[in-house]
């Protein structure tokens, strides 16, 4: 079977999904899965999280064409979705929103969270200011120190920023931590998971919190172009800004669904953390996907410049959409992403979150794929604020910045003759 | 009937609940648990609990997280705790049950690891996160190779979820005591009699209590209650904090012999 959207059972993306979760935690899941399955379809709920999207988040973002951009990487006209002009910098108040929303009409007075980048806990921080919700975010103290910013929003926000020192002091320790703080709490407690990742429901919810984003892409383009877009592109970590932008075109067969995992130090390294390029099927916390592991089944550290995409798993819906060949998966190096991330910047006046830099890297090769007349929609799921602290450290590390520019990752060097004249 | 089952029905005939102890294997090196678990079964533990170690044990607390760490630090393998429980299995006829989490059988096979398993001499499997509604495939496995499986009930299990718990469990059914992950606590959770009640309401198989249970006190509350007691932090830190391994089998030959000593169901104990 071929048909990319079938789920054989509930919480089920062909063979990947499922629940995987200890006992103590399904009658939770159980209990969030019958509570959606009513909200999803309540009007007064769905009233209140629309207008909430429109009047606190700032939605629907705006679709910018980026043509000078578009002119420097030769093809395509680029067209950026503008999530970096959510509240709190990202995609993630999406789901946030809805998920404090569902956890308030549960009754559960506290949530918790993980976090990576430090913008899911922004995020999660914000939505439970604004219900009144008790707030604990999970967060490894390797990136509390790199996305120092981001704890500081958090604690202004009145969360509790947990520390989490145990094994990779990253994103994939701090979902554990957060899992474990549940299976104390689960009575009291909702658990925001911040990606299309976790026991079902949690990749349904969130990839139906975060379609908003392909919804209204879809429409933008339609509404300015009359045609619907050649390829769109997203980075993809846990993958809860591609699922949101991917998942209304996933009907729409001709149109190119590109995710970008990050290939770090690159693929060759072994420090990288593309799980559905180089991973294979496996089970971590709570469901079956690719994951990057040893040959005895144990997870192993990954590496990424973007603390938002450092993480040895990926969301099932993703895990499918790759074996059935609807969407394709690639990667981009740290270099690459920063070079992205520097260009973007200096051609267009956006600076991106590190996350984000890795899917406007790529729409250089799919803009030269589709050529001239093409269009490419990129999700700019993010802003780059948080990133300036690595930004500025990569950037005194490179030469490139005394002579002006940046030095222009493998994809461009050398056949560039105008990026060069320009130094 | 199961080695597990006979087992405790065995402790329970002789007016004691029984003893189940668990040990990571592999922390600090398959041979020491090996040592470790046949010491354990000398002094009292009917049933020895063997952790496969998983990178990411998202059940555990702490003390197990780090005894898991040291474990992989030592490169142990699903290979190596098979190996491990075979040692054990020639010089002893204590239980062994396996615990783990899915994805290192998962990756290992589940239809090899159930005959391996076997082979080995291990007679039961708990796998910590995969409840009964993911484990048809692994309960054809398990049951085709002769493995008991145990599932977990929980002080949030509904009346359906213990129903169902307790129709796939064999060899015993594993409640636990209260909410949260593994580990030590100083009193013991109200909720540890109560789920025990419900779960032997519904249990064709024996009924034993684990979790937060590191002291004889505890061990003797519930030894009228319960037909085994599970102990696994308490152990795990006693073995931990030796430095030679003649003084990890003195840590735990003793504590394992003052938790015997309570499992006497002694008059007014319950």
């Amino acid at each position: 079977m071929k048909e990319a959207t079938a789920q054989q059972r509930p919480g089920r993306f062909g063979p990947y999904g499922g629940r995987y979760a200890a006992e103590t935690l399904m009658p939770a899941l159980l209990e969030l899965e019958e509570a959606y399955a009513q909200l999803r379809s309540d009007p007064a709920f769905v009233d209140e999280f629309r207008a909430l999207l429109r009047d606190f988040v700032g939605r629907p973002t705006p679709l910018y064409a980026a043509e000078r951009l578009s002119k420097t990487y030769g093809g395509a006209l680029l067209l950026l979705k503008r999530e970096d002009l959510c509240h709190t910098g990202a995609h993630k108040i999406n789901n946030a929103l809805g998920q404090a929303l569902l956890a308030r009409k549960m009754g559960k007075a506290r949530v918790i969270a993980e976090t990576g980048a430090g913008q899911h806990g922004v995020a999660t921080a914000t939505a439970c200011a604004l219900l009144g919700l008790e707030c604990a975010i999970y967060m490894g103290v390797e990136d509390m120190r790199r996305q120092a910013l981001n704890v500081d929003r958090m604690r202004l926000l009145g969360a509790e920023v947990v520390p989490v020192s145990s094994g990779t002091q990253t994103l994939k320790d701090a979902t554990s931590e957060a899992m474990r703080d549940w299976s104390a709490s689960v009575t009291t407690t909702h658990y925001i998971i911040g990606s299309v990742v976790g026991p079902h429901p949690f990749p349904t919810i969130v990839r139906e919190f975060q379609s908003v984003i392909g919804t209204e892409a879809r429409a933008q383009v339609l509404d300015r172009f009359g045609r619907l877009p050649d390829a769109v592109i997203a980075c993809v970590g846990g993958g809860s800004n591609a699922m949101g932008i991917f998942a209304p075109f996933v009907q729409d067969s001709k149109v190119r669904l590109v995710g970008v995992e990050a290939a770090g130090r690159g693929i060759a390294t072994g420090e990288h953390c593309a799980s559905l390029g180089h991973g294979r099927p496996g089970i971590l916390h709570g469901s079956l996907s690719y994951v990057l592991q040893d040959k005895d089944g144990q997870i192993v550290a990954t590496h990424s410049i973007s603390a938002g995409l450092d993480y040895p798993g990926v969301g099932p819906e993703h895990a499918y959409l790759r074996d059935t060949g609807r969407a394709e998966y690639v990667s981009v190096t740290d270099d690459d992403a920063m070079d992205a991330l520097v260009l973007l910047a200096r051609m267009e006046g956006l600076i991106a979150a590190l996350e984000s830099a890795h899917a406007v890297a790529h729409a250089c090769n799919v803009a030269r794929e589709v050529g001239e007349g093409g269009l490419i929609l990129i999700n700019l799921s993010g802003r780059g604020d948080k990133d300036m602290e690595t930004v500025s450290r990569w950037m005194a590390e490179t030469s490139a910045l005394r002579s002006g520019m940046p030095s222009l990752g493998s994809h461009f060097r050398g056949d560039r003759p105008e990026d060069k004249a320009s130094e | 009937m199961s080695r597990l089952t006979s087992l405790l029905s065995r402790a329970n005939a002789t007016g004691r609940c029984g003893l189940i102890c668990f040990l990571e294997a592999g922390d600090p090196s398959a041979e020491a648990t090996t040592d470790l678990a046949c010491t354990v079964a000398e002094a009292g533990a009917d049933i020895v609990e063997l952790g496969i170690p998983f990178s990411d044990p998202v059940a555990d607390g702490p003390t197990i997280q780090a005894s898991a760490m040291r474990a992989l630090a030592a490169h142990t393998s699903v290979r190596d705790v098979l190996e491990c429980a075979r040692q054990i299995r020639k010089r002893s006829d204590v239980g062994l049950v396996a615990m783990t989490y899915a994805n290192p059988i998962f990756q290992y096979g589940f239809g090899r690891f159930g005959v391996d398993a076997r082979e080995a001499g291990i007679d039961g499997i708990i796998v910590t996160d995969l409840p009964a509604e993911e484990a048809d495939d692994w309960i054809g496995v398990a049951r085709q190779s002769g493995l008991d499986t145990v599932f977990l009930v929980t002080p949030t299990s509904t009346p359906e979820r213990l129903q169902q718990a307790a129709r796939v469990s064999t060899g015993f059914l594993y409640c636990v005591s209260r909410m949260g992950v593994t580990g030590a606590q100083s009193d013991l959770s109200s909720d540890a009699a109560q789920l025990v009640g419900r779960a032997r309401a519904v249990a064709q198989c024996p009924v034993c209590v684990g979790f937060g249970i590191s002291r004889p006190e505890h061990v003797g509350a519930l030894a009228g209650i319960a037909d085994g007691v599970i102990v696994g932090s308490a152990l795990v830190a006693a073995v931990q904090c030796a430095s030679d391994q003649a003084t990890r089998l003195r840590n735990a030959s003793e504590l394992v012999r003052a938790l015997h000593t309570a499992t006497y169901r002694t008059a007014g104990a319950s």
